[in-house]
C-alpha cells in the first residue's frame, strides 16, 4: 500500500512536470532562406552564422528545454527559389521558416504557406521575418502565419523624423533611395512624416537609383551638394550604400548628414571609415554595443568569425520562441502561433510586444550615431575603430504605426 | 545646369570613363589579338584588386602597384598555355565557355580566401584626401590618380604596339600567323604574352579601382556587362575605339543623372496633360537619371542596329 501511494505520488509528479515540459528535449528544426550567392551573399552568410551561432547559445540555455537545429537553404534572392527552397525545407522536417532579405521572397513564403496550411492540418509551419521591412507585410497583405520582428520602413520612419524634427539644422532634405519597392516606401514615407511633423523643411531632390547598378555615385553626390541640402536620407543596402557615403568622402560633401537604415551592414562600414565620423546617422531596433545577454553574444561572435553580429532580430526570434514554447508547452507552430498573438517579452531593446492584430513586433528604436568607438561603446563595426554610438531612444510607443491588417484566422 | 555643376560632372565623367578604359582595354586588346572574348576579364580585375589588398598589407601599395598585375600576369598567361591553348582548336564557343567557367572558379576561389564581405582595402596616405577644390567640392586625389594611370596605361600600350619590335610582331602575328611562324617567330607565346598582358592590364585597373570603390566578390560581375558595351560601342578590337567609348559612357552617365526630365514633362510642355490615370504611367514618369546607369545599354543596341561594327571598328563581320 506505501509502495503503491509512493508509485502513484512519482508518476503524478512524472506526468506534472512532463505536462508543463511536454516540449523539453524536442528538436526544433528551422529553415533559414535567404541568399548565399550573388549580390547579396555576404549579408546573406553573416544572417545565417548569426542564426548558427545564436540557436548554440540558446541550446545551452533556453527555459523551454528544446535543441535548435537550423537548415540554410539559399534562396538566391527569388521570390521562385524561395518557394522551391521552403518546399526542400518542409520536406526535411521544419515547421520554423526565418527568412528577411526582400520583401519579394518574403512574400512568396506568406502565400505558399497559407496555402500549405491549409491543405495539410497538423503539418503547418510559421514563418519569422527578420528583416524584411515593406509595410504591406503587415497591412494589406498581412497573414496569420506571418510574425515581423523587425520595425518596418513607416515605423524606422517614424523614430528618424521625430529625430530630425528636433534638428534645427536640418532644412533641406534630400532622398536617395533604390529604384524598388523598399526605396519606394522610404521616399513615400519620409515626405509624408517630414511633411506633417516639419512643415518647413522642404525636400529638394528625391532619387531612385537602379538596384546595385551604379558604380559611381559621384554624379549623384555631385547632385546632392547643387540642391543644398543639408540633410540626406536613404534606405540604401549593401554596395550600395558604401559607395554612395564612399563618393559624398571623397567630394568633401562634409556638411551634409547621412540619414540611413542599414549603416552597419557588411560593407558599409568599411566604406564609411573615419572619414564619415560624426556625418552618418542610422535607425535600428538595435547596435552594437547593447549591454546584457546580447553584449555576450555579439563579443563572441566578432571573437569567433571576425565579424559583426548586426541583425539582433535574430536574438529577437530565438527569446520569443523559447518564451513561446514554454507558455503553449508545446513547439507545435498552431499553438506556438495561438501565444505569439499580442505575447510581450523582455529582448536586448526592453519589453517588446508582437501586436495581435498584425504581427508585427511592437519595439523601441535607436537613432545611433556613426563615432569612434572606445568608452561605453568598445565594439567597432567592421574592425574600422568606429561605431554607431547611441544618441537618441524611442520607446515602443513612438515608433508604431497604426496597421490596416484585416487577420484572417484560422 | 550651372557652371560649377557642369565642370564637376565633367571631371566626374571622365575619371570614371578612364576607368572603364583601363577595365577594357586588355579584353579589347585580347579581343582584337586572338579573337578569344573573355568572359574572365573582370574576374582578373577582381584578383588584382584582392592581390593588391593582400600585398599592400604587407609591403605598402606602391610594391603592390607593380606586384599585383604581374602576379595576374603569370596566372594569365599559364590560363593561356595550360587551358585555353587546348581548346582553342575547337573553335570559338569552347574558348568563350572556358572562360565563363573560369569566372565562376575565380569567383569561389575569391571567396573562400577571402571571404565574401567587403576587405578594408584603402588608399595610402599620400592618395588621400582632395588634389584640388573647385567651388567648394573637393576633387579626390583618388580619382586623379586612376586618370593618370589609365592616360600612361594608353600611352605605353600604344607606343608598345606601334613603335616596338615586339608590337610589330604581336601585330604581323594576328594578321598572317602561319607568315610569322614561318620567320621564326614563337607565334602561341606572342599568345600567350599577349593574353597575359590583357590581364595585367585588367589587375591593373583592379589594383586602382578596388581602393577607390569597393573590393568585394560581387565587383566582378557588376562591371562585367558595361566593358562589353565599351568594347562593342568602341569597335571590336579598336583601342582607340574603347576609349572613345569609355569616356563617351562615362560622361552619358555622368549627365544623364542631372536630368530629372521624364516623358510627362515633354508631354506638359507641349499642352497635354498625364495623369495617374493615363496610360503607361509608370513608363512615363520615368525620369532620365532613373535610367542613366542603363543608358549605356540602349546606346549598344543602338549600335549594334546602326553601326554594327562600333564606333572606330574596321572588322566588317
Amino acid at each position: 500500500m506505501k509502495f503503491a501511494i509512493k508509485a502513484v505520488a512519482a508518476s503524478l509528479i512524472l506526468v506534472s512536470a512532463g505536462g508543463a515540459f511536454a516540449q523539453k528535449g524536442e528538436t526544433v528544426k528551422i529553415a533559414w532562406l535567404d541568399p548565399l550567392s550573388g549580390l547579396m551573399a555576404a549579408v546573406g552568410t553573416n544572417q545565417l552564422k548569426s542564426f548558427q551561432f545564436i540557436s548554440e547559445e540558446f541550446n545551452k540555455k533556453n527555459a523551454a528545454g528544446v535543441k535548435f537545429e537550423i537548415i540554410g537553404i539559399d534562396n538566391k534572392l527569388s521570390p521562385q527559389e524561395t518557394t522551391s527552397a521552403l518546399r526542400s525545407a518542409m520536406d526535411q522536417g521544419a515547421r520554423y521558416v526565418v527568412q528577411g532579405n526582400g520583401s519579394g521572397p518574403a512574400l512568396a513564403i506568406m502565400d505558399a504557406l497559407e496555402k500549405h496550411n491549409a491543405r495539410n492540418p497538423g503539418k503547418e509551419v510559421l514563418f519569422l521575418n527578420y528583416a524584411a521591412v515593406d509595410p504591406d507585410l503587415t497591412n494589406s497583405k498581412c497573414s496569420y502565419w506571418h510574425f515581423r520582428l523587425d520595425a518596418d520602413t513607416s515605423m524606422k520612419m517614424e523614430a528618424l523624423t521625430t529625430f530630425m524634427k528636433d534638428q534645427p539644422e536640418v532644412k533641406k532634405v534630400y532622398l536617395i533611395n533604390q529604384n524598388y519597392s523598399h526605396g519606394h516606401q522610404v521616399s513615400k514615407y519620409a515626405k509624408e512624416m517630414l511633411k506633417r511633423k516639419r512643415p518647413d523643411v522642404q525636400i529638394v531632390g528625391d532619387d531612385l537609383a537602379p538596384l546595385a547598378q551604379v558604380r559611381d555615385f559621384s554624379p549623384y553626390i555631385a547632385k546632392i551638394k547643387q540642391s543644398g541640402a543639408d540633410s540626406v536620407i536613404t534606405g540604401n543596402w549593401g554596395s550600395d550604400l558604401a559607395l554612395l557615403i564612399k563618393a559624398a568622402n571623397d567630394a568633401g560633401l562634409n556638411n551634409v548628414n547621412f540619414y540611413t537604415y542599414y549603416g552597419s551592414v557588411t560593407g558599409a562600414p568599411t566604406a564609411m571609415g573615419a572619414s564619415a565620423a560624426g556625418h552618418v546617422y542610422m535607425v535600428a531596433y538595435a547596435h552594437l554595443n547593447l549591454p546584457g545577454e546580447i553584449n555576450k553574444i555579439v563579443v563572441d561572435y566578432k571573437k569567433k568569425f571576425n565579424d559583426d553580429m548586426y541583425t539582433g532580430a535574430v536574438y529577437h526570434a530565438f527569446s520569443m520562441l523559447d518564451s513561446a514554447f514554454v507558455k503553449a508547452k508545446s513547439t507545435d507552430p498552431v499553438k506556438v502561433a495561438a501565444v505569439l498573438e499580442g505575447m510581450k517579452f523582455k529582448s536586448f531593446n526592453g519589453e517588446v510586444e508582437m501586436r495581435k492584430t498584425d504581427h508585427q513586433l511592437q519595439q523601441g528604436l535607436f537613432i545611433s550615431k556613426w563615432e569612434k568607438a572606445g568608452g561605453k561603446y568598445p565594439l567597432d563595426s567592421e574592425s574600422t575603430g568606429y561605431t554607431f554610438v547611441p544618441v537618441k531612444y524611442y520607446e515602443p510607443y513612438v515608433a508604431s504605426t497604426p496597421t490596416s491588417c484585416q487577420m484572417k484566422r484560422p | 545646369m550651372n557652371s560649377e555643376f557642369f565642370v564637376i560632372s565633367l571631371l566626374n565623367g571622365v575619371s570614371y570613363g578612364l576607368l572603364l578604359f583601363m577595365l577594357s582595354s586588355g579584353l579589347t586588346l585580347i579581343f582584337s589579338m586572338m579573337g578569344v572574348l573573355n568572359f574572365a576579364h573582370t574576374s582578373f580585375y577582381m584578383l588584382g584588386a584582392y592581390f593588391a589588398f593582400t600585398i599592400s598589407g604587407v609591403v605598402g601599395f606602391w610594391p603592390a602597384l607593380v606586384l599585383s598585375p604581374l602576379l595576374v600576369f603569370v596566372l594569365g598567361a599559364a590560363f593561356e598555355r595550360y587551358c585555353l591553348r587546348r581548346v582553342h582548336k575547337f573553335g570559338h564557343v569552347p574558348e568563350l565557355l572556358v572562360t565563363f567557367g573560369l569566372s565562376y572558379l575565380i569567383l569561389e576561389v575569391v571567396q573562400l580566401v577571402w571571404g565574401r564581405s567587403t576587405v578594408p582595402y584603402g588608399l595610402p596616405e599620400q592618395l588621400q584626401g582632395p588634389l584640388f577644390s573647385l567651388y567648394g567640392t573637393q576633387f579626390p586625389k583618388s580619382r586623379s590618380f586612376v586618370m593618370l594611370v589609365a592616360m600612361l596605361m594608353l600611352v605605353s600600350v600604344w607606343l608598345l604596339l606601334t613603335r616596338t619590335r615586339i608590337g610589330l610582331v604581336i601585330q604581323a602575328a594576328l594578321k598572317y600567323p602561319e607568315m610569322v611562324e614561318a620567320l621564326g617567330h614563337n607565334v602561341p607565346r606572342v599568345f600567350m604574352l599577349v593574353f597575359g598582358g590583357g590581364a595585367a592590364l585588367a589587375g591593373l585597373a583592379g589594383v586602382i579601382g578596388g581602393n577607390t570603390y569597393v573590393t568585394e566578390p560581387a565587383m566582378a560581375g557588376s562591371v562585367g556587362s558595361i566593358i562589353f558595351v565599351v568594347v562593342v560601342v568602341g569597335g571590336m578590337g579598336s583601342l582607340a575605339g574603347a576609349f572613345l567609348a569609355s569616356l563617351l559612357i562615362g560622361l552619358v552617365q555622368t549627365f544623364a543623372v542631372a536630368l530629372d526630365y521624364s516623358l510627362i514633362s515633354v508631354f506638359t510642355s507641349v499642352g497635354m496633360t498625364v495623369t495617374e490615370n493615363t496610360f503607361g504611367y509608370p513608363l512615363l514618369k520615368l525620369t532620365i537619371s532613373q535610367v542613366a546607369p542603363i543608358l549605356p545599354y540602349l546606346f549598344l543596341v543602338l549600335i549594334l542596329i546602326f553601326r554594327p561594327k562600333g564606333l572606330l571598328g574596321t572588322r566588317e563581320d
